[in-house]
């Protein structure tokens, strides 16, 4: 390497030997064909290991070939793209391959009947039934949950933001920090042991209690930057006018950030909606339909597709349940997804991009 | 060591509007030469344009011919991290690598194109220190970081990390605009200095400036705001601030103009 | 709300709200007086939930551990049933830490390598569709990831165990008796999957807070790419990097439903990665408590407590690393 201080300057230095453009889709094949190759030969028949084969024979050979052509320095360069390139790869390869057996193995039971039936006496492992139930279930706990997060989370990100300073939000700001990073099944057993205080059965409504604590720290999180985005004009220009804080607040701010406060609750929903370890500890679980999620076991999608796997004792029909309960839970949570990003696009501030 | 610049027909873009348009000049070797204009006329763009790091802006493009010393940097098979290398660059507001003591900043240019022996890099980092006036102000603290020194003092550091790679040509676009008179005072004497040893083209804004440190000034102009920045004229400084040949350029120089 | 909406620059990150002080501490009005009560109740109630967590996890917790005859931390079974019972946390510990390892050796390359990749090389247009498939990973729910890593990816592991197995077996922890592949590594890598988008997203952010200046003045010294990369991407961003790592690792130490579904649990300890066995705190507490006594679901409530307290630690750290580097870029802006 010390003949780059010693080369004398000449008009020369600017022209580094160069690959060609084609040379990374070139070095691609080569080593997909090879990786093949080497996988039909050594008699692998998993696809993903010819892949991680052709991925490491792609790494290797760029860097051989472009340190022997266009020097060290270039062929770090190059090996660090293709690093880089292998990872993103590597990380669509499982989300393809996720959502690939979802749609496929779940569309073989998925239909009217199933969206409309429990599974009442239908055995684990016999074929039929549905997941009415456990929709319901989903339903009530999420939308109980929504109702006492929601409110709470958006009066704490208020008084955060607009009346909050000193020690008081000092805190509260550390602590929905510390929430959000409390593993759902802890937020489970907190309201188990006050069930275990009180000696309650499992019910819907526990479960709910346990969601709402996880949303809490989201939706303040959301609201407050929403919140904080609100220019101050707004809010001097109306108390200017006399206008009380309290009204200055609900007419002028609220309405100014309301999109992106129903983002950050629609996002926290679908977040919550997938949570399965509360729910296993304090719902319980039940192949009927309950309405009353205020008293006795109640089903839930998450949980359903727990355990209609772990109780299948391997049934195909089971783990086709599972499969299309996936489905509905995915589409559900994907559905709210968009339907938040919409809100957010369609009532974001006007930016000059 | 110090190069010719010859430029000809070189219009650049960002994306589909026209930055600059048709620009030819030539630059003289252990010179300096000075672009002044309104702002918004492209010579920062040109500047860039001259050690390819205008195509690094998303849409950057360019077109035309840099001829450095009969070598055209925008030719088949040049290397723009190899053009940088032979074409170093001085920006507006200091920016020494924020997580580098003194010393590394000054060897990360030298770091990257070889192996120098440790007693090699300590010389070469006094002699470009030394260069850049900054030597003496800083020999007790190499190893603190470069971001405790002031302004004009990161701005020495950054021309000394420049000129530690023994580049060809010195581009400084608006070397002074961020910092306090004396600290200016003191990089224009720099800059005098430097010129034995490089090809130096500096942006500037202010016009005393150009006729202190320059040579030769070339004035840039634009039609209207969105149009293309044109050269309107290059020559040798004196000429350009006593009797220009262009009436835009005394308009600009006497401040009836922007 | 025709108004100027328009913002420019960050707001700055305590809320200052811009209000006369008599609105705030007067209150004279009837509305303000309740609006801020309600308010501040509910930021008080948080704090309160925060507290009730605390103090009835540790209550119960002490009721389990006062009769256990073993040590709780050191003691290798989970026996509550026992009369006098005997169970301990050093295989959930264990099992849970090692997971977690696995988990982050593999994830947190892949997201800054992917981070990079949507700041500095994948074309422009295609960093908003990619952002958006990392977001959908995000969105995935877990018990989705378990069934999937379960039935698809378990499966998918003999090949790779194999492989292992015969080239780095001697090494011990890479060496597979053949069972099926439901063990810390499996587990581990479907853990990698589901913490990769929030390492990604937050070290994204970092990244793209880089100075524009400093890219450029490695660029100006001909530095290729990568080198701009290492002289002045990666030492701006490394506390950012650290601190997502650290949050991912806080996911992955509390995930329940992917490793109940993909582990084939037992209450020791393996020395082989590939073997399946052992446990984590929140696998076991899903698993055991369907059969447990009022006096199993103390001790599996004790066992929370410390999975709670570690969680804790760790985003904690997390916090105090972003709140430090705040600070720290805003003195040299």
């Amino acid at each position: 390497m010390s003949t780059a201080t010693l080369t004398p300057k000449g008009p020369s230095t600017l022209r580094g030997a160069r690959l060609p453009k084609w040379s990374p889709y070139a070095i691609a094949a080569g080593s997909i064909a090879l990786a093949v190759g080497i996988g039909l030969a050594g008699g692998l028949h998993s696809r993903v290991q010819w892949g991680l084969i052709a991925a490491i024979l792609y790494v290797v050979g760029t860097y051989a070939i472009a340190a022997a052509v266009e020097g060290k320095r270039q062929a770090k360069d190059r090996i660090a793209t293709s690093f880089v390139w292998v990872a993103f790869l590597l990380a669509v390869v499982p989300l393809a391959s996720l959502i690939w057996s979802t749609v496929v193995r779940g569309v073989k039971v998925l239909d009217v009947y199933f969206l409309t039936h429990s599974m009442g006496v239908v055995a684990d492992t016999e074929p039929g039934g549905g997941i009415y139930h456990a929709i319901l279930g989903t339903l009530e706990q999420v939308g109980l949950a929504t109702v006492i997060a929601a409110p709470i989370g958006v009066l704490t990100a208020i008084y955060l933001v607009e009346y909050g300073r000193g020690n008081l939000s000092k805190a509260i700001t550390f602590f929905v920090d510390v929430m959000t990073g409390i593993p759902s099944i802890v937020a489970g057993l907190f309201i188990l042991s006050l069930m275990l205080m009180f000696d309650m059965q499992p019910f819907g409504f526990a479960g709910s209690l346990a969601l709402a604590i996880l949303m809490m720290p989201v939706v303040v999180r959301s609201t407050e930057e929403m919140l904080k985005l609100v220019p101050n004009e707004l809010r001097e220009a109306s108390l200017a006018l006399g206008v009380p804080k309290w009204r200055t607040i609900l007419k002028v701010v609220l309405p100014t950030s309301i999109g992106g406060i129903t983002t950050g609750i629609m996002l926290s929903i679908a977040r919550i909606t997938g949570e399965t370890a509360p729910v296993l500890l304090l719902v319980w679980g039940n192949a009927f339909i309950n309405a009353n999620p205020f008293e006795g076991a109640q089903a839930s999608l998450p949980l359903y597709i727990y355990q209609q796997y772990a109780n299948s004792a391997g049934s195909g029909a089971a783990y086709d349940r599972a499969w299309a309960a996936s489905l509905t839970l995915i589409a559900f949570v994907m559905l709210l997804n968009l339907v938040a990003r919409g809100i957010a696009r369609w009532k974001a501030p006007k930016t000059g991009r | 060591m110090a190069k010719r610049i010859d430029v000809s027909g070189l219009t650049a873009y960002y994306g589909s509007h026209k930055a600059i348009e048709d620009i030819s000049m030539t630059v003289e070797p252990r010179s300096v030469t000075a672009f002044i204009g309104p702002s918004g006329c492209g010579k920062s763009t040109f500047l860039r344009t001259l050690n390819r790091m205008h195509e690094v802006t998303s849409g950057g493009r360019v077109e035309g011919k840099v001829l450095l010393d009969d070598e055209d940097l925008y030719g088949t098979g040049i290397d723009p991290v190899s053009v940088r290398r032979e074409v170093g660059m001085v920006f507006q507001r200091p920016n020494p690598f924020p997580t580098m003591s003194i010393f590394d900043n000054v060897a990360a240019g030298l770091r990257l194109n070889g192996n120098y022996k440790k007693s090699e890099l300590a010389d070469i980092v006094e002699r470009s220190l030394k260069g850049a006036n900054l030597w003496n102000e800083v020999k007790d603290r190499l190893n603190k970081p470069g971001s405790g020194l002031s302004g004009g003092q990161q701005q020495r550091l950054c021309i000394a990390r420049a000129i530690a790679v023994e580049p060809n040509v010195l581009l400084m676009d608006e070397p002074c605009s961020a910092l306090d008179p004396i600290s200016t005072l003191a990089i224009e004497d720099l800059i005098g200095e430097l010129k034995e040893r490089f090809t130096i083209v500096i942006v500037t804004h202010n016009m005393q400036q150009a006729a202190r440190v320059s040579d030769r000034t070339a004035f840039f102009n634009l039609a209207a705001v969105g149009q293309p920045g044109k050269l309107i004229e290059i020559d040798d400084t004196e000429r350009i601030f006593s009797n220009p040949s262009v009436q835009a350029t005394e308009d600009y120089i006497s401040g009836r103009f922007g | 709300m025709g108004t100027p909406t328009q913002i420019t620059d960050a707001p700055p990150p305590a809320p200052q709200p811009a209000v006369d002080k008599r609105a705030v501490r007067g209150a004279t009005r009837p509305g303000d007086r309740i609006f801020l009560g309600l308010s501040r109740g509910s930021g008080i109630l948080l704090l309160v939930i925060m507290a009730a967590i605390a103090v009835f996890l540790t209550y119960r917790a002490s009721l389990a551990i006062s009769k256990d005859q073993g040590n709780f931390l050191t003691t290798f079974q989970w026996d509550t049933n026992l009369v006098p019972p005997n169970f301990g946390i050093a295989v959930l510990a264990f099992g849970t830490v090692v997971s977690s390892i696995v988990a982050m050796v593999i994830a947190v390359p892949v997201a800054v390598a992917i981070a990079l990749f949507l700041t500095h090389y994948a074309p422009r247009r295609l960093r908003g569709p990619i952002a958006y498939v990392i977001d959908l990973l995000a969105a995935v729910p877990s018990i989705v990831y378990g069934l999937w890593g379960a039935l698809v990816l378990v499966p998918h592991m003999n090949g790779l165990f194999g492989w292992l197995n015969d080239y780095l077996g001697w090494t011990g922890i890479f060496s597979w008796e053949g069972g099926a592949p439901r063990s810390m590594l499996t587990v581990g890598i479907l853990l990698a999957i589901m913490i990769l988008p929030i390492i990604t997203n937050v070290s994204r952010e970092v990244f793209r807070q880089v100075p524009q200046m400093h890219e450029e003045a490695a660029l100006a010294l001909g530095a290729t790419r990568w080198e701009v990369i290492r002289m002045a991407v990666i030492p701006f961003g490394r506390s950012g990097v650290i601190s997502a790592s650290m949050l991912g690792l806080g996911r992955a130490l509390g995930e329940t439903m992917a490793v109940a579904t993909v582990l084939s649990p037992t209450f020791d300890i393996q020395a082989s990665l590939l073997d399946p066995g052992g446990g984590t705190f929140a696998q076991n507490i899903a698993s055991k408590f369907g059969e447990a006594t009022e006096f199993g679901r103390d001790a599996l409530i004790a066992s929370g407590l410390v999975l709670f307290v570690i969680t804790l630690l760790v985003n904690g750290a997390a916090r105090a690393i972003i709140a430090r580097r705040k600070e720290y870029s805003g003195a040299n802006a």
